[in-house]
């Protein structure tokens, strides 16, 4: 459960992120949508406490990531765009190497990553070094990496990017598992399709605002338009930025 | 603490089983710089050896004015060869190293009994010509004082007077005195590797994880950000005191097939030895390993980083230089200076001296301290959201 009121953050004169407030609940997928430069990154560092907001409080199972930073970081789990894993190490020791730093036991990480190897399919890569894995192999690890101490808050962004079909549907899966299991999770994307296809809620944000917040009916139903991706162009105000 | 040795045992795994980091940061300096001065002495001292003992032909200009000089310099084995045109540019052209010239007045003054004058012609800014130089003038200082003696003794003086001092050379040098002479590299390659050795891990860890777009999710750990630096900065310094060791003992094992030639002096490094300069070098190690990581940080990518410590290598090497080149006698005060204690310490301790333990404990300590000082501050880092992000 996430709940933000009245955030900003500023870096000189740019104001990236304007008095936002929303939730995000728990056993739902919440997508953060919004033109490249819209504040979505920035507001996912102030969730994460990589950043420190300007104002307005931040509140993840009650606690504040400024103060409580180190207990937040043990309920969350973050899937970034860019996986940054170590290309000289193995799946297996990209994962432990996290699990250590999250101080879990020897055992425990082994039998945690067991469990999500099966459950991602990625036996047959676990063991060899991610030098030259695909798209696909890297987000699973990334993916397995996040999961590993098993946060109750999930956040993913752009988890489909570069990823074929039958990986990508997998992944969906495997999304639609964690909001049946009762975490949070946040999506953070582009891709229309998969806002459709998973979210639960939608929240919009443009030039550092909420454009819009709510379920995809309410979203169709306020914009006036037939999908999601016309709802978008025209709750944001304008087409540019999709390009961008 | 448990994150710090996570983080250590992750980087020193990683950089490993980087093969080309790995050679260049721990095998590159104990291979290279033993064989450097190896090597290089050996060319040297054979180089010497040859140019004393090979035949020394000289061209001369005007041999026919001092026919009894000449005689002379034949009997002590050197060949006399015809007088070119122009002296002068057979010299600078370096076809000869150098050329006698006795002038038309050679006969007259030496018949008078006056200083008689004759030139040697050479270039002394050609260092090789430097051999040839001395062998000719003290053949003809010898002859000089032959003749003056018979001079001398015809007119019933004794020559002896002629001799009212005799200055004598007595040498305190020891033969492992001798020896760190030949060593006068050591200080340097040593500083050098404390930074050499960890260099690419500081690099690697701190700028490589900012550009490889690893370090945004590292820091999403619950390990405190100062545990992440200070393990990769234990890290940067394992590699740097790992480097050190292994050129120790290398320098230990390629010494006894340093060529001492007629220098006759000893040369070992025992294990209390190489003890004893771990225990100075040390903390440059550390010193470097904080230094290195605080600059990389701060820096956007490998590149960036990379022409950083193009400068800082100059750290260690001003201070050998000056050293090396500028010797001074050790004093108290001068423990207190960082990177330039330490060469005089390796120095004293080569040489076989005793080191008072208190300057011991002024350089390493002090360097020590500071070392941590810049660590501490580089723990602080990663707090700051303009370092992570790189100001984007």
């Amino acid at each position: 459960m996430i709940e933000v009121s009245h955030l900003s953050k500023s870096f000189g004169d740019v104001k990236a992120v304007r008095d936002i407030s929303f939730q995000m609940r728990d056993g739902e997928i919440t997508g953060l949508l919004g033109p490249n430069g819209a504040g979505k990154t920035t507001t996912l560092r102030m969730l994460y406490s990589l950043l420190p907001p300007d104002q307005g409080t931040i509140r993840i199972d009650g606690m504040d990531p400024v103060t409580d930073a180190l207990e937040i970081k043990r309920t969350l789990g973050v899937v970034p765009d860019s996986r940054g894993l170590y290309k000289r190490l193995t799946a297996r020791e990209n994962i432990a190497y996290y699990g250590e730093l999250h101080g879990m036991g020897k055992a425990r990480i082994q039998e945690r990553i067991e469990s999500l190897a099966t459950t991602l399919n990625m036996q047959d890569f676990i063991d060899r070094r991610t030098d030259g894995f695909s798209q696909g192999q890297q987000v699973k690890v990334a993916i397995a990496r996040a999961m590993v101490h098993g946060p109750q808050t999930v956040m993913l962004d752009e988890p489909s990017n570069g990823l074929d079909v039958m990986t990508t549907r997998a992944l969906r899966r495997f999304i639609l598992d964690l909001k049946g299991a009762g975490h949070s999770v946040v999506l953070s994307t582009h891709i229309m399709q998969e806002v459709a296809a998973l979210c639960d809620r939608i929240i919009i944000i443009a030039k550092g605002r909420i454009a819009a917040d709510g379920t995809q009916a309410e979203l169709l139903e306020r914009s006036g338009e037939q999908n999601i991706e016309e709802a978008f162009v025209k709750l944001i105000g304008s087409d540019e930025g999709l390009l961008a | 603490m448990k994150g710090l040795w996570t983080v250590f045992r992750k980087e020193v795994v990683e950089n490993l089983r980087d093969r080309r980091a790995a050679f260049n940061s721990l095998l590159l300096g104990p291979i290279l710089f033993p064989f450097l001065i190896i090597g290089m002495s050996y060319l040297s001292i054979s180089k010497q050896e040859e140019r004393a003992e090979e035949t020394l032909e000289l061209p001369v200009v005007g041999a026919e004015h001092a026919p009894n000089l000449l005689g002379f310099l034949e009997q002590q084995g050197v060949v006399i060869l015809d007088a070119p045109e122009d002296p002068e540019q057979v010299v600078r052209d370096q076809a000869s190293p150098l050329v006698l010239r006795i002038p038309p007045e050679f006969p007259e003054q030496w018949r008078a009994g006056e200083p008689a004058l004759v030139e040697v012609i050479a270039d002394p800014s050609r260092r090789e010509s430097n051999i040839p130089m001395t062998r000719v003038k003290s053949m003809l200082a010898g002859y000089g004082q032959q003749i003056g003696a018979q001079r001398l003794q015809l007119r019933g003086v004794s020559p002896s007077l002629a001799s009212p001092l005799v200055p004598k050379d007595v040498d305190l040098s020891t033969p492992q005195s001798r020896g760190a002479l030949a060593l006068i590299f050591l200080p340097y390659f040593l500083m050098i590797t404390a930074f050499t050795g960890g260099m690419h891990l500081a690099i690697d860890s701190t700028a490589g994880e900012k550009e490889r777009k690893s370090l945004e999710p590292l820091l999403l750990n619950p390990a405190p950000r100062w545990q992440i630096m200070t393990g990769k900065m234990v890290a940067t310094a394992a590699f740097a005191l790992a480097s050190l060791m292994l050129t120790l003992l290398s320098f230990r094992l390629a010494l006894p097939y340093m060529p001492t030639g007629a220098l006759g002096f000893e040369l070992e490094l025992g294990l209390g030895m190489i003890g004893k300069l771990l225990l100075v070098v040390g903390p440059v190690a550390i010193l470097a390993a904080a230094l290195l990581t605080l600059l990389a940080t701060f820096a956007k990518g490998f590149r960036e980083a990379q022409s950083y410590m193009g400068l800082v290598i100059f750290i260690p090497m001003i201070p050998s230089l000056i050293f090396m080149s500028n010797p001074v006698k050790p004093e108290a005060w001068m423990m207190a200076i960082p990177m330039f204690s330490q060469n005089l310490l390796i120095a004293e301790f080569m040489r076989g001296e005793l080191v008072p333990t208190a300057w011991l404990l002024i350089a390493s300590g002090g360097t020590l301290v500071l070392g941590l000082l810049m660590a501490a501050f580089a723990a602080t880092l990663f707090n700051r959201p303009k370092v992570i992000f790189g100001g984007g």
